[in-house]
This record gives structure tokens, C-alpha cells and sequence, in this order.
């Protein structure tokens, strides 16, 4: 399908094929295994200037937008999930200090992000606070100029990795969600220690970590946006990358798929490629009915971000919810289609298949997403009843 | 530093056939690529630039769609391209495009360095980067692996052999050919992407070239094409097993059986 992407975005999607095909495909499975932080293939994106896609001119980026980082994502994922979240992690870790840092804040840190120089992560998740982000327990206590942060993170993607942290912290415990507020943190910073890293079932090889604070001192400067404003910076910063999350699903999906076709047109059963069985193609239909129709609502809900809508939230989490679904689906049936060697480890498909289960989890599950539209369509019921 | 980098634009070598009847290449629906080892010659005279300063320029001749290649070497950190492009340039062997490459290269004037891919995969000569330096009657080195240092107007690179390699120095300007084995190419940045989209391409003609008339084209080769073909493919070979003394017991064997 043709969704008219301006020659830049093109450009974009090539590149990021041509890295995925050259050199990120020949080593997915050895990463998969080894559980090694893909940093050789972080340097060329890099080098690639990849890392400043949604990073303002300004700062030294190339101040694409949603459907840039999207297109960018997609073609990581299919060559790995694992390399592609921890391309687009560094995004949902820069977004809070675009969408609230100050002109000071942005100096000082998005430069070093662009270039890929430094990679960011965003810290909300622990053990008592999954989906129910208002019951977070890192404190952050105000004291002279600085702040006090003591607690601990978990499931952390590009824990340990990253330099740069946005790390939600409760200033005000009294008053719940709106205690909550957002600081920047550093790798290095005295009471910032690193603990378990997670042996996943799916993208291994990104990093997944324990942060841990204790009487870790950072300077006043470091609160993003206003205190009690935490909560609110998690909601806005969700809402531009859940459509990342959809992008890494697709991208899943198509490489799932693209095994599968290939796979059929090889795989001889009784005399007959297995691709000329109708059983077979209608799998095959279907998928990519499926992939496509998660594309187009990707594609429409980055456009509708970078266009400047206030009010994507329902749409971010209508294509997250979608795009996860269909590559669950999808990869399985990817899966189903390779028989017996598509459960092997020697064959690409069941790792898609591993790799796919993330995105109906991360970033807000599935369920929590249902939750988001439904409010949201009852909300705008409600509106038009007036 | 300035740098001269000489590429060529060639079939992808994966897809190549040769139509059985005319004993000639299938062009048509070949993709076209920058030459492989040309590759490498882009890549050492983009980090040669990267460390020393000055400027790379990229030169091909051929066909007017060569100027993609052009445009993929500024992609990847070229500054500026050069396409000879001339119906008189038409059939030349190596010693008529060496010495169309020579002349257009003294008509940039300054250039310390010249790096060429060790040879084309699709005519797999290796004489036009030895030939340029001939023409403009500067020093080479062919096969080169490593440069180990550039100090003084001088270079000191490694030169593989089939045994190993050696060490020459030269004086600059000069010419080398270089090997894969010198570096490992990088991809395109979306910057030089975007530079290489809207970059101006110099497309120099005969006309543009003090050269003289008979020594270009076809007019200027000397080489003619008598018969093309597909070499009959060498039967397998056969490995013999064991340690070292049954290896060669074994070998002994078939080669008195054969009575050879």
C-alpha cells in the first residue's frame, strides 16, 4: 500500500532496511542467545544519524517526528525486537524532557541523545507498581537544592546501558498520582546503582534492569516540568510513544511474515510447494490483511501526533493495542506455518513469536489500553450529547 | 589532504548471466552497484579525510545513470563527484579509460592521494588504477592492506602478497589500489543521504578534457574482444581423510591407480 511518505521518510526507511538486512538479521540469533547488549549495532545507528530522527534541529537533531521514529522502529523490528526497543526505549526516555525539560535542560542533554553519543531510558515500573502508577515508592525529598531519591525500579529497558534517565519519583506521597513528579537522572551519580538484569523470555537482547537509589543526591535543576507534574509528563510522554511500541509489533509481524512467505514457497509437501495449498494462503491472507490494516492506523495516529494533536491518547492506544494483537497473532501463525521447524530454535519464526508478546504487555497492557479508549469514547459520547 | 577516489559502476555480480548464444552479459534488469573493491577505496579516502582534513572527490566514467554512484559515495561521506560522460568515451579498454581518468584527474589539479579498488568485478583487469598513475607519471602501489602512516609528503602502506605482505614507503602524490582487507565500509548517514540528494554533479565531456582525440574511445583501444565464454566448471576435487601418512599413502594410491 502506498501511504504517500514524503522522499525524506523514504530516504529514512531505506536505510533503516539496509541496516536491518546487513547487519542486524545476521546477528539476531546469536544475541538472542548470548543475551548481549547490541552496542556495535547502536554505533551504526549512530553513525547513521539515526539516534536524532526525533530530536529538534534546534538540539541537533533532524526534528522528524512520530511517523519518522515509527519507520525507523518497524524496520529494526524485523530484523530484532530486542535491537529495535532498545533503539526506541532512548526515544520514550528523551520524550520527557522534549515534551517539559527547559531550554537549559534540553541544552544539556538532547545534543549527546542525537547523536547518539548517550542513550536515555525512562524509569516508572516497580515490583508494587505495574499498571497502577500511582503506587509508586521511590520518594524524592527536597532538601536545600537537591533532591533525595531512594527506592528501586524494575523491568527498566536500557538499565545499566543508558546514561541518561527520566525517573518517576513521588515528592508528595499524601496526595497520590499528583505527588508524583519527573527528574532527570545520570549514570554515575553517587546512590544510582544497577541490580538484577532480567533473563526474558523475548527481545534478550536488549537490556532489562533493576535501578536502584539510595540517598542519591541530584541537584534541584534536575525536576522536570513542576512538582506534582509526574504523573502527568508519564500520560503525555505514553501517548507519543505508544506508537513506537505499535511500530516494533508491526515490524514483528512483517518479518514473521516474509519468513513465512518464503518458507511456503520452499517447504515441499506431498509433491507441491506447501505456499499452493489453500490452507496455507488463506494463513498467508490473512496475515498480511491484518499487518496492513495495523499500518495504516500506526501511520495515521503518528501523522495525527505530528500534526499537533492534543488528543491522541485513544488513538495512540487503539494502534498499540491493535498493532501488539496482530503480531501475536500473526507470529504464531508464522510459527504454525514453519510445522515442526518453526518450533526450533534453529529457525527464525519462534523467536518473532517471543519477541511479539512484549508489545501486548510494555508501555501499558493491552487491558490498560482498552481502559484508555473506553473512557476516552465515553468521554466523547458524553460531549455530543450537548 | 585531497583525495581522488575512482569508481565504477557495475552489474551486481550475484545476478550476472551470460546469454549462452551471443557469449555476452545480460544487462537488462541487472541492478547496477559501485564496483565492491571500489568500496573500500571510498571508505579509506573518507577516513583519510576524517583524520588529516582536506577534501574527497569521487570520479567515474560511464553512462549518465553512473551518476547514482556518485551520489551513493557522497552519501557516504564524499564531498563532490565527477562524471565523465561522453559518446566519445564509448568502448574504451583499459588504457583509453586510464588515460580519460588521468586527464580529468589533472584537470582537478590538486590531489595528494588517488585510491582505487584493486580491480572491477565485472572486467577484473586491475589495470586502470596502474594505468592512471602511468599516465600522470606518479608512483603506486597495487594490493594495499594498511596504510601505516602518512608524515612528510610521505605514505608507508602494507602490500599484500600471496605470502604476506610488505612494507613500501613512496612519495605523495601517488596512486594505490587497495584490498578488502584495509578497512570495513560504512553505511550512508541520513545526512549524507540528504546532501547526496541535492548535491550538483560535475559531468565533464571530451570537449571539457585537454586530451588528445585517437586516445579515447574506441578509437584508443587497442584491445579487441575476440570470444567471450563460460568456462567449463571444475570437477570436485577430492579430500582425503586421516592423519598426515595415511593422507598421503592415500593419495600415493590414487595417483599410481591413475598412473600418473
Amino acid at each position: 500500500m502506498d501511504y504517500l511518505l514524503s522522499d525524506n521518510q523514504k530516504m529514512i526507511q531505506s536505510l533503516c532496511r539496509q541496516i536491518a538486512e546487513e547487519k542486524i538479521m545476521p546477528v539476531a540469533a546469536e544475541l538472542d542467545k548470548s543475551e548481549e547488549f547490541p552496542w556495535e549495532i547502536i554505533k551504526v545507528i549512530a553513525q547513521a544519524d539515526l539516534f536524532s530522527l526525533f530530536i529538534e534541529e534546534k538540539y541537533g537533531g533532524m526534528g522528524g517526528g512520530v511517523l519518522e521514529l515509527c519507520l525507523a522502529t518497524e524496520e529494526f523490528s524485523r530484523g530484532c525486537g530486542g535491537v529495535a526497543v532498545s533503539y526506541a526505549a532512548s526515544a520514550l526516555g528523551t520524550f520527557p524532557i522534549i515534551l517539559y525539560g527547559t531550554e537549559e535542560q534540553k541544552q544539556k542533554y538532547l545534543p549527546d541523545i542525537a547523536k547518539g553519543k548517550k542513550l536515555a531510558a525512562f524509569g516508572l515500573t516497580e515490583p508494587a507498581a505495574g499498571s497502577d502508577a500511582s503506587a509508586i515508592q521511590t520518594t524524592a525529598k527536597k532538601e536545600g537544592d537537591h533532591y533525595i531519591l531512594n527506592g528501586t525500579k524494575h523491568f527498566i529497558t536500557n538499565g545499566g546501558e543508558a546514561e541518561t534517565y527520566t525517573i518517576i519519583a513521588m515528592t508528595d506521597k499524601s496526595k497520590g498520582a499528583r505527588g508524583a513528579s519527573a527528574f532527570v537522572v545520570e549514570k554515575g551519580t553517587p546512590g544510582f546503582t544497577f541490580g538484577k538484569k532480567e533473563d526474558k523470555m523475548g527481545i534478550r537482547a536488549s537490556s532489562t534492569r533493576e535501578l536502584i537509589f539510595t540517598d542519591c543526591k541530584i541537584p534541584k535543576e534536575n525536576l522536570l516540568g513542576k512538582e506534582g507534574q509526574g504523573f502527568i509528563i508519564t500520560m503525555k510522554t505514553f501517548d507519543i510513544s505508544r506508537p513506537g511500541v505499535a511500530a516494533q509489533a508491526l515490524g514483528i509481524a512483517q518479518g514473521a511474515l516474509d519468513a513465512a512467505v518464503k518458507y511456503s514457497k520452499e517447504r515441499i509437501q506431498f509433491d507441491k510447494p506447501i505456499s499452493s495449498f489453500q490452507g496455507i494462503q488463506f494463513m498467508l491472507a490473512d496475515m498480511t490483511t491484518q499487518i496492513e490494516a495495523a499500518r495504516a492506523l500506526i501511520y495515521a495516529t503518528a501523522r495525527e501526533i505530528d500534526s499537533g494533536s492534543k488528543t491522541a491518547a485513544k488513538d495512540s492506544a487503539m494502534a498499540k493495542l491493535f498493532a501488539s494483537d496482530v503480531a501475536m497473532k500473526v507470529t504464531t501463525d508464522a510459527v504454525q506455518i514453519f510445522g515442526g521447524y518453526g518450533y526450533m530454535k534453529e529457525y527464525p519464526v519462534e523467536k518473532y513469536m517471543r519477541d511479539a508478546k512484549i508489545t501486548q504487555i510494555y508501555e501499558g497492557t493491552n487491558q490498560i489500553q482498552r481502559s484508555i479508549i473506553a473512557s476516552a469514547l465515553i468521554k466523547e459520547a458524553g460531549k455530543n450529547k450537548k | 589532504m585531497n583525495i581522488v577516489v575512482c569508481i565504477k559502476q557495475v552489474p551486481e555480480t550475484t545476478q550476472v548471466q551470460i546469454d549462452p548464444k551471443t557469449n555476452t552479459l545480460i544487462r537488462e534488469g541487472v541492478t547496477s552497484i559501485i564496483n565492491p573493491f571500489d568500496m573500500y577505496a571510498i571508505e579509506e579516502g573518507i577516513r583519510l579525510k576524517e583524520k588529516f582534513g582536506g577534501k574527497t572527490t569521487v570520479i567515474t566514467m560511464g553512462p549518465p545513470q553512473a551518476d547514482s554512484a556518485l551520489r551513493e559515495a557522497i552519501s557516504l561521506g564524499c564531498d563532490e563527484g565527477i562524471l565523465l560522460s561522453d559518446r566519445a568515451f564509448a568502448g574504451s579498454d583499459t588504457l583509453a579509460t586510464s588515460y580519460t581518468m588521468a586527464m580529468a584527474i589533472r584537470k582537478i589539479k590538486e590531489f595528494d592521494m588517488i585510491i582505487c579498488g584493486k580491480q572491477a568485478s565485472d572486467g577484473d583487469t586491475a589495470q586502470v588504477g596502474p594505468g592512471i598513475s602511468a599516465h600522470l607519471d606518479i608512483p603506486q602501489i597495487t594490493y594495499v592492506k594498511k596504510i601505516e602512516e602518512i608524515k612528510d609528503n610521505q605514505i608507508v602502506v602494507e602490500r599484500m602478497t600471496e605470502e604476506g605482505f610488505e612494507i613500501i614507503k613512496m612519495p605523495l602524490p601517488c596512486l594505490i589500489t587497495v584490498v578488502k582487507e584495509i578497512n570495513e565500509p560504512r553505511l550512508p548517514s541520513l545526512k549524507g543521504m540528504m546532501r547526496a540528494k541535492s548535491a550538483k554533479i560535475n559531468m565533464w565531456k571530451a570537449i571539457d578534457l585537454e586530451m588528445e582525440e585517437d586516445r579515447i574511445g574506441l578509437r584508443g583501444s587497442p584491445t579487441q574482444v575476440i570470444k567471450i565464454f563460460t568456462p567449463q566448471a571444475r570437477p570436485k576435487g577430492q579430500i582425503f581423510d586421516g592423519s598426515p601418512e595415511e593422507a598421503v599413502e592415500k593419495l600415493l594410491d590414487t595417483l599410481k591407480d591413475l598412473t600418473i
